[in-house]
């Protein structure tokens, strides 16, 4: 893999992570949808199990929400790219 | 189609914990293996341009939205095991980081994300591609695979509420694989997109079965 199509790569990805994301439509997903309309919802509602750092892709402390989305949009890209090429890695060097 | 906690009954979510982990264990392996002459960064960047192009949900019909899954991208670049470690690998990101996804529910979101919205869309893709090398056989048969993975995902995750007793099958199956029937074109639209785009600048990255 050459260094510049992962650069393209890692590029392409930041900018829909960065600056699509907040215009990304705010109506529930599939799962949500169903979840509303048969009436469990609610069961999903509890306290989670992990108190995630960054709830619901909105960095805290970012005021604006476009903001706090793009912040953490920008913040999973490159955790997900050093998660998984660490994993491959890892998973390569294993006899 | 993240499954938040409270969802499933710990009967249900206990041993998909115990599936994913060991299929996770067993894909890694042969991730290692498909590696040896794969550049490792690929993987990172398909693992990035997922979790983003995840972000991005699209208005479907009913005040409902949808977003990309890619497991049958990652499976069409990448072969199956090593699409199953990226799909992996975001779910568990969104989970701890992001709270998409709850943490009891992870090995079932992994069953059905990874193994089945990846591994199985592989399958069902080198089946109908054959041993085409032909660009539009290509893009039918991952469009193909794209969608079922979508709509056989939702029917698993459907199965999952109704053993947990958290909606009748009779009711919760009918209503995910309808949404999902939806949701699937839009897989299916992006990720011919996208593989459009990788055959016309680079094909070579497209998997090759024994060519690792």
């Amino acid at each position: 893999m050459d260094r510049r199509t992962v650069l393209a790569g890692l590029a392409v990805s930041m900018v829909l992570a960065v600056f699509l994301s907040p215009f990304a439509s705010p109506r529930p997903d599939g799962l949500e949808r169903v979840a509303e309309d048969k009436g469990f919802l609610h069961r999903g509602e509890g306290e989670p199990a992990l108190a995630a750092p960054v709830p619901d892709y909105a960095m805290p402390g970012v005021g604006r929400e476009g903001l706090a989305t793009a912040a953490a949009g920008a913040l999973g890209t490159l955790l997900t790219f050093a998660a998984a090429a660490g994993v491959a890695a890892i998973a390569k060097r294993r006899p | 189609m993240h499954i938040p906690d409270g969802f499933l009954a710990a009967r249900v979510w206990g041993p998909l914990w115990i599936a994913g982990a060991g299929g996770l264990w067993w894909a890694l392996g042969a991730a290692g293996r498909a590696l040896k002459d794969r550049a490792v960064p690929l993987m990172g960047v398909m693992a990035a341009f997922i979790f983003a192009a995840q972000m991005l949900n699209f208005p479907v019909a009913g005040g409902t939205s949808g977003h990309l899954i890619g497991g049958a991208l990652a499976a069409v670049l990448l072969g199956p095991a090593c699409a199953v470690a990226v799909i992996a690998v975001v779910l568990i990101v969104q989970c701890l980081v992001f709270q998409d996804g709850g943490l009891t529910a992870l090995g079932a979101n992994v069953v059905n994300m990874a193994f089945i919205g990846a591994a199985l869309a592989y399958f069902i893709y080198a089946a109908a591609r054959g041993s085409s090398r032909e660009r539009g056989r290509i893009l039918t048969a991952a469009a193909v695979a794209a969608w079922c993975s979508v709509v056989l995902a939702s029917a698993a995750c459907a199965l999952q509420l109704a053993l947990s007793g958290t909606s009748p099958l009779r009711v919760v199956l009918p209503a995910m694989l309808a949404v999902h029937a939806l949701i699937g074109v839009g897989e299916a639209v992006i990720t011919c997109l996208v593989l459009s785009f990788v055959l016309a600048v680079r094909p070579d990255l497209i998997y090759e079965g024994g060519r690792g």
